[in-house]
């Protein structure tokens, strides 16, 4: 009985090792006829092809400096390994703390003052019946998106700087003392969120707007029917059927709280607030690159980047949980 | 249809509201715009510009007079028209390539190429790919990290996947290869769609900021946006960059504040003027992101 299971056995293992040359063989031969067949095709695909094998995945390979004492001269392979010295390193450091507790606030901030700030927008812009104006109202407040950072903040600094910004030359017009605006760490959390609401408000409108076109006029004209007034319909069918985008972009939003705006706070950043400003991004740049600390700054980054993995597998978990369709 | 004397009201404040909206958006700007156009010698004595009684163009003459302005000018023109086009080139080719159906390895590349949406390695790999690579201080270093972008790879596969296969099938009777049905067939009948990612790539390349920074170490190579930033902030702030500090010192004593709003002018312009045709685009492409498949 044993000597018979072990008799098949083998055979089917013989069996299964022919059929994995063979399986290898004709994989191989049919790469060959494609290839061939193809071959202008490939060549079309194989700039792009190399471009993400060379920008996206092999940077992933330099991660490895985490966890080596990298040095200039010895070059990536010869430096010395230091395990998970720098990640120990960096959860004993007080900046820790402090970029984290900046991180969380500005994200924080943000969902809480600018996320629903385009949904507003959008529902008062599908109610405004006069098409002129609303596509010349859109018009408008989409075009800060396509601006960069550089020429937002350098327009709140001509506008808000303390010696020659207009806001303050007419506050002290009227007998007022001038505001601190861009070096008071007080109102620096606030000044960001203002900004991406000038910048970006307009531009959310656009997916909403979308999922309200997407609407069923069938409804409106049901709930009419039954008598529903203005208000009435809004609650009743607008909302709901814009329901599961705010929620889909909500989670994402929230799987996000990790990536604040890198650009826009190291362009905000000044030594007298520096200590609200600070965000893992900034510390990377500061340590990594200007101060050549590049094993220790990738151990940073790394951290950031696993803890928003977590965050958006996590936050697609739940998208799925409340039924909506998730980002994967 | 009959409407309440309440919605009537709604109507009014709604509108006076979306009025405000669009009011709070322009202001800055035509703040800007009206101060880079005054008489220097208006806005010295009041600063406090709201139509100007002097209008004069002497600070956009000077900063069209000096070399870091325009240098800075010419390599922003330069990445926004070399970048677009090789950026171009190489997304519709891997972008066609994948969106025809016997490609073999097709859903592997398709789902290599997904999957970079969701990591980074980050800002110090990246740096160190760039200095391997021998790009630091190169224009290059501004083109090709940023040559393609995964999102619009599948955007214009998708796009590539609704034009019918006979147009192709036509062309290779007549003896076409792959690459020649793509040049002669499937490009000239996608100009809108390679018209609307050239001007999301144009206004990536123009408005190319941090990459500067990191690797760019030349004055000769700062693309506009690092030159801006010197003017615009650093200056107020931190001990300015030389050639920018003194560039904020014209001969014509014309105020710091108005030759730094011409500046924003000057490099919000061309943005400005492709606006009305990006946003047709811009917002026919959210829409096709927003439809899965």
């Amino acid at each position: 009985m044993l000597q018979q299971d072990e008799d098949k056995m083998a055979l089917q293992l013989a069996d299964s090792s022919v059929a994995k040359t063979i399986g290898k063989r004709s994989w191989l031969k049919e790469w060959g006829v494609a290839l061939r067949r193809d071959k202008y095709l490939y060549l079309l695909a194989a700039p792009g092809l190399l471009y993400f094998l060379i920008f996206k995945y092999v940077p992933l390979w330099g991660l490895l400096i985490a966890f080596k004492n990298y040095s200039v001269f010895l070059g990536f392979q010869a430096s010395e390994w230091v395990g998970l010295q720098y990640f120990a390193d960096f959860f004993s450091n007080p900046d820790f703390g402090l970029l984290f507790r900046n991180t969380m606030a500005i994200s924080f901030l943000n969902i809480l003052f600018f996320f629903p700030l385009p949904i507003i927008l959008a529902l008062l812009l599908n109610e405004a019946r006069n098409m002129a104006f609303k596509r010349f109202v859109q018009t408008v407040v989409y075009l800060p998106h396509f601006l960069s950072w550089v020429i937002i903040v350098g327009i709140c600094f001509l506008i808000f700087s303390q010696g020659t910004g207009i806001v303050n030359n007419l506050i002290s017009d009227a007998g007022g003392k001038p505001i601190p605006f861009l070096t008071e760490p007080n109102y620096f959390w606030a000044m960001l969120t203002a900004q991406s609401i000038w910048k970006e408000a307009g531009w959310g409108t656009i997916i909403f707007l979308a999922a309200l076109a997407g609407i069923n006029p069938d409804l409106y004209e049901a709930a009419r029917v039954d008598g529903a007034s203005r208000w009435k319909q809004t609650i009743h069918v607008t909302l709901p059927g814009i329901r599961s985008t705010i929620i889909i972009l909500l989670i994402l939003r929230l799987g996000q709280v990790m990536d604040v705006g890198f650009e826009q706070i190291y362009l905000m950043m000044s030594a007298p607030v520096s200590h609200v400003a600070d965000v893992f991004d900034t510390y990377v740049y500061r340590l990594g690159i200007q101060n050549g600390r590049f094993g220790y700054a990738t151990a940073v980054g790394i951290f950031k980047s696993v803890v928003g993995l977590v965050l958006v597998v996590l936050a697609n978990r739940l998208a799925k949980k409340f039924g909506e369709e998730g980002l994967y | 249809m009959k409407t309440g004397y309440g919605y009537r009201v709604f109507q009014v404040i709604n509108y006076f509201f979306l009025a405000l909206c669009g009011l709070v958006t322009l202001v800055p700007f035509l703040y800007v715009i009206l101060v880079s156009f005054t008489d220097a010698t208006e806005y010295m004595t009041s600063p406090i510009v709201i139509i100007p009684k002097h209008w004069s163009l002497a600070s956009y003459e000077y900063i069209f007079s000096t070399s870091t302005f325009m240098r800075s000018m010419g390599v922003s023109a330069f990445l926004a028209i070399v970048g677009t086009a090789c950026s171009l080139i190489v997304t519709s080719a891997l972008a066609y390539a994948i969106s025809r159906k016997r490609l073999k390895g097709r859903k592997f590349f398709q789902v290599s190429i997904l999957i970079t949406m969701l990591f980074s390695a980050g800002m110090i790999p990246n740096f160190l790919l760039i200095d391997s690579l021998g790009l630091m201080n190169s224009i290059w270093s501004l083109i090709i990290p940023s040559l393609t972008s995964a999102w619009y790879v599948l955007l214009m596969k998708n796009f590539f996947s609704e034009i019918p296969d006979e147009l192709e099938e036509a062309a290779r009777i007549d003896g076409c290869t792959d690459i020649g049905v793509f040049i002669k067939v499937i490009l000239p009948v996608s100009t809108s769609a390679l018209a609307a990612f050239g001007l999301f790539y144009a206004v990536g390349y123009w408005n190319t900021y941090f990459n500067a920074i990191l690797y760019i170490n030349n004055d000769a190579l700062r693309p506009m946006q690092v030159v801006l930033q010197l003017m615009l902030i650093t200056s107020s702030t931190q001990m300015a960059d030389p050639s920018v500090a003194a560039m904020l010192e014209s001969e014509a004593n014309i105020p710091p504040q108005v030759i730094k709003m011409a500046a924003v002018v000057v490099s919000s312009l061309p943005i400005v003027m492709v606006y009305p045709f990006l946003q047709k685009y811009f917002i026919k492409g959210m829409m096709v992101g927003s439809v899965k498949g």
